[in-house]
Formats: C-alpha cells, structure tokens, sequence
C-alpha cells in the first residue's frame, strides 16, 4: 500500500533557498578557523593501544632462548593458512632448565600477504611463544619480501619478559635437584608411589 | 624618447601592447596555476584538514610539481578515439578563456613617455559583446571533448555541458543588458568609469548581480553546477579519457574561466579598479600611483570573487539536471528580464 508522506508547504524564504545558502556558507567559512584534527602521519603518530593486533612475530624469552616448541597449534588454527612450520629438534642442551624441550622449529614462514591478522595464532600458543606486536607499516619490493622467515619473525617479536615464568619457580623450589636426577627412560610420577 | 614617440605613437601602441599582452596572460595563468592550491587550501580549511603542505613553504611548490608531472607523463591517445578532435578539445577550451582576457580592463590608463596607455590589451567598443562571443566558444571543446573521446561518460558529460552552457549563456546574456542600458556604452572602460563616479552596478541591479553570478558559476562549470564532470555519476565526465597535459590543459581551461569571469564580475558589477570614496579625478590626480592603486584594488575584487567561487563549492552541492533547467529557464531568465525593467525604470531620464 503506497504511503502518503505530507510536505511541509515551503514558505516564501525558502522557496527562495538564498537564506538556506548563506547560512550554510556562514557555517563553512567559521569552519575555516577551526584547527586542524589531521595526524601528520610520518612525523607523528598514532597512539597504539597494548592489545593492538599488527604484525604477529615470534618471541624470545628473558633468557633469550626460543619459546616455540613446534607443536603447529598456529599452522592448524590459521584461517587463511598463513603459517607454515618445519618442525625439527630442539638443541641439545642437558645443563639448561628447559631440557625437557625436544622440538624447536627448523623453519617458521608467516606470509604477511595472506595474514589476516586475526590473532588466533597469539590465542592458542601454548607456550606464548607468538604475539601480535605493534609493527603496522609492512612494505616490500617483491611479494616474497612479504614471506616473513624465522629470522625476520624474531626481529619483528624480540625478547619478552614473561609474566609466569613455570620452570624457573620449578627449578628453585625444593626438591629439584632430585627430579632432575631421575632417569630419562621412567615415568617421573613413579616415584612418588 | 617624448619625442620620438609624440613622432611615431603607433611604435608606442604596439609596444605597450606587446607588454599588456606579457603581463596580463601571465597574471592570468600563474593564478590559473595557483588556483588549485588555493582551493585544496581552501577546501581542507573548511574541512578540519591541512592541506598541501609538503612541497615548499605551506605546499606553495605543489603547483609547480603538478606541472612538472602532467609534462612528464605519458600521453596517452586510446585507440577509439577521433583523433583530430580529440587533440584540438583541450586547447579549444584555454583559448577562448585566454581571448577574453584582451578586453578586460586592469587598471586605470597609465602615462608613459607624454603618451597614454589604456590598461586593457585591447579596449574595444563592443567590448562586452566581444566577451560573450568567445566564452560561449569554451562549450565547443568541452562537447567535442565528449564527442572524440567516444565513450558513454564523456558523451553524457559532453551533452549536459552543451544544454547547461547554451540555457545560462542566455541569462548571462540578458543580466549583463541593465549594465550596459546604465552605462549606453560597451566599451568596459567606459563601464568601470561610470561606476566610479556613480554606485557599483551590484548595489543599483542586484538582481543582475544575482543572475550573473550564478551564470558565471554554471557557465564556468564549477559547482554547485559542475554536471559535465561530476565525478560521482560521470566517472570524470568529458575528461575520463584524458591524461598527462592534456587533462592539465582542461584543468587550466577551467581555472582561467573562472579568473576571467572573476575580472568580467569586478569589472561589471564591483566597479573595476573602483576604491570606495575614490573618483575619476582623485585617480587621475595621483598619476601614475593611481593606476598602480586601482590595479591593486581591482586584483582584490577578483582574488576575493575567486575564492567566493572556492567557498560556493565546498558549500552547495551539485543540482540534479532537472533543477538545473528548471533554475536556469523558469527562474534566471525571467528574474534577469525583471532586471531590465528595473535597469530601465531606475535610469529613466526624469
């Protein structure tokens, strides 16, 4: 059913839409003396808010060891299938607290031209080993500049202190020393029996 | 060399000629030049932005980079086009906007050597006609523009510009007929002298003021009556085609049309090199100082009208077509005919 909207019947003054026109050009002349809102991009910045997702990056501990541990979590989580791990063995290093670790990543791509920056991958590390950083201004003379490698990702991520640091406290609480000692081969819970 | 020029004053003419000729297109093109940037200045003012400022001092270089990149780009002619034409289009819309800058008179006449020298290249007795039969030619490159380019947008641009100039090339027309029923003269001189000894023709016909302004806009296809461009609809209108120097050139045609009618308004309606309180004696009394005086004056009612142009556009948006022939025809034209009346009731010899 048509609907029958009623116009209001101009009167004289605005029919005539020179009042309306002068007044819209007071409003933009006072405009002109109103200071600039515009950010001048490359001298000054935007603020970055802390859970601000750019580019992911992966992160070294305050040992400045790498906390990856190639479980894949992120290559199987990624939506536009980004990430690309070749898992391979961690370094052997029986003398330091993080022994327990046997992988490491051999080689760890994130294509940053399929990135959608989503932050699933920083959702699901099991070891806080990946973090979306601040880094938004990504640009490359060729598309395979844009394939972050392993040594761009830890350039990009840094060092990050962690806030739980599990194995340390571990390692300095009572008793360590003897749980270190059990042999490799048994269960370190059939002690305890 | 009083002498030798009291001998052979045609020497003097033509030498005072070939000098108006240098400054006053270079006058012109340089604002043509400038105008962009004071309209992007402009523009981001009213907007909250900044506005060019990386090329020189306040962006003052960015005209000057502009240019060099128009020049340096490739030009490109695509292949389904009228080549003739579509090459002539460009400078078919400079050339008229340059022509008309010959009558417009700049300055009170200067006196060089015991000779005078009238400040306007060429001060003809039919000057306003003059004026009217080579701007009505600008419609010609923007049409054949849409014609050559042959393609739907440009076409569609091409025919709106054709209908939009020939309806408001009428009321322009016919608001300038009070001007000259005051004055009984065409000669704009003449024109500018009366104003000032008598009123500013916009405060004794401002309904005609009214009407040729706004036909100045629509004839110099700037918003709010910009529809043979009209990005939003018409991709670029006449020139989507167009690149490199010769889109520069439409973009200059556009600018100098604007400072011409800017002049044409000053000198018609603003009392040319007119200052308030100021006669044709008390010019002519300071000399030489005094044409230097009215230049200065009558630059500042154009640069002032100028930015009036920049300040309308950011302002009003763009009419549709129908409102535009409907302005055009069943308002402009009746109200300039109500001018002439009033013209002639108010210079009726008593």
């Amino acid at each position: 059913m048509a609907k029958v909207v009623d116009r209001r019947k101009l009167n004289f003054w605005e029919e005539l839409y020179l009042p309306a026109i002068a007044s819209g050009m007071k409003r933009t002349f006072a405009q002109m003396f109103k200071p600039a809102i515009t950010l001048q991009y490359p001298e000054q910045r935007p603020e970055i808010f802390d859970d601000y997702r750019g580019a992911p990056g992966l992160v070294r501990d305050q040992d400045g060891r790498e906390k990856c541990v190639s479980c894949q979590l992120c290559e199987y989580i990624c939506p536009p299938r980004a990430i690309v791990i070749v898992p391979g063995e961690a370094p052997d290093q029986p003398d330091y607290d993080y022994s327990e670790i046997e992988k490491a990543p051999k080689e760890f791509y994130i294509d940053m031209l399929r990135c959608i920056y989503c932050g699933y991958c920083e959702e699901i590390c099991p070891e806080q080993a990946i973090f979306m950083t601040d880094l938004y201004e990504l640009n490359a003379g060729s598309r395979q500049e844009l394939v972050h490698d392993k040594a761009k990702l830890y350039d990009v991520g840094g060092l990050r202190v962690d806030a739980i640091q599990k194995w340390k406290d571990k390692n300095a609480s009572p008793g360590s020393e003897e749980r270190k000692n059990v042999p490799p081969s048994g269960n370190p819970g059939d002690g305890a029996h | 060399m009083n002498e030798f020029f009291a001998e052979y004053p045609l020497v003097f003419t033509m030498a005072t000629t070939l000098a108006k000729i240098v400054l006053f297109t270079h006058i012109g093109l340089i604002l043509a030049a400038y105008m962009p940037w004071v309209e992007r200045k402009v523009s981001a003012w009213m907007q909250d932005r900044v506005g060019p400022n990386r090329v020189g001092y306040a962006g003052l270089g960015q005209p000057i980079a502009d240019a060099l990149k128009f020049i340096f780009k490739e030009d490109p002619v695509p292949g389904h086009v009228d080549k003739v034409l579509f090459t002539l289009a460009p400078a078919l819309t400079v050339i008229p906007a340059i022509l008309v800058l010959a009558v417009v008179p700049f300055a009170p006449a200067v006196s060089l050597f015991g000779q005078t020298a009238q400040m306007a290249i060429a001060d003809l007795s039919v000057g306003i006609l003059f004026v009217f039969a080579f701007s009505s030619l600008a419609v010609y490159g923007i049409t054949l523009a849409g014609w050559a380019s042959n393609s739907k947008y440009p076409l569609i641009g091409g025919v709106r510009s054709a209908a939009q100039m020939v309806s408001y090339e009428l009321c322009l027309g016919l608001s300038v007929v009070g001007v000259f029923m005051a004055a009984q003269t065409l000669r704009l001189t003449d024109i500018v002298e009366l104003q000032v000894d008598g009123y500013w023709n916009m405060f004794t016909q401002p309904i005609g003021f009214l009407v040729f302004v706004i036909a100045a806009f629509a004839e110099t296809n700037r918003l709010p009556f910009d529809l043979p461009e009209a990005e939003t609809e018409l991709v670029a209108g006449y020139h989507t085609e167009y690149g490199s120097m010769k889109f520069a050139m439409f973009f200059a045609g556009e600018y100098m049309a604007m400072f011409v009618f800017s002049c044409l308004v000053a000198v018609l309606f603003m009392g040319g090199w007119d200052v308030p309180f100021m006669s044709n004696e008390s010019f002519a009394a300071l000399g030489n100082w005094g044409a230097a005086l009215g230049f200065v004056a009558f630059l500042t009612k154009v640069l002032l009208f100028l930015f009036f142009y920049v300040w309308v556009r950011f302002t009003i948006p763009r009419f549709k077509f129908d409102q535009l022939m409907h302005l055009g025809w069943k308002v402009l034209i009746p109200l300039s005919l109500l001018n002439i009346l009033w013209a002639g009731l108010w210079n009726m010899p008593s």
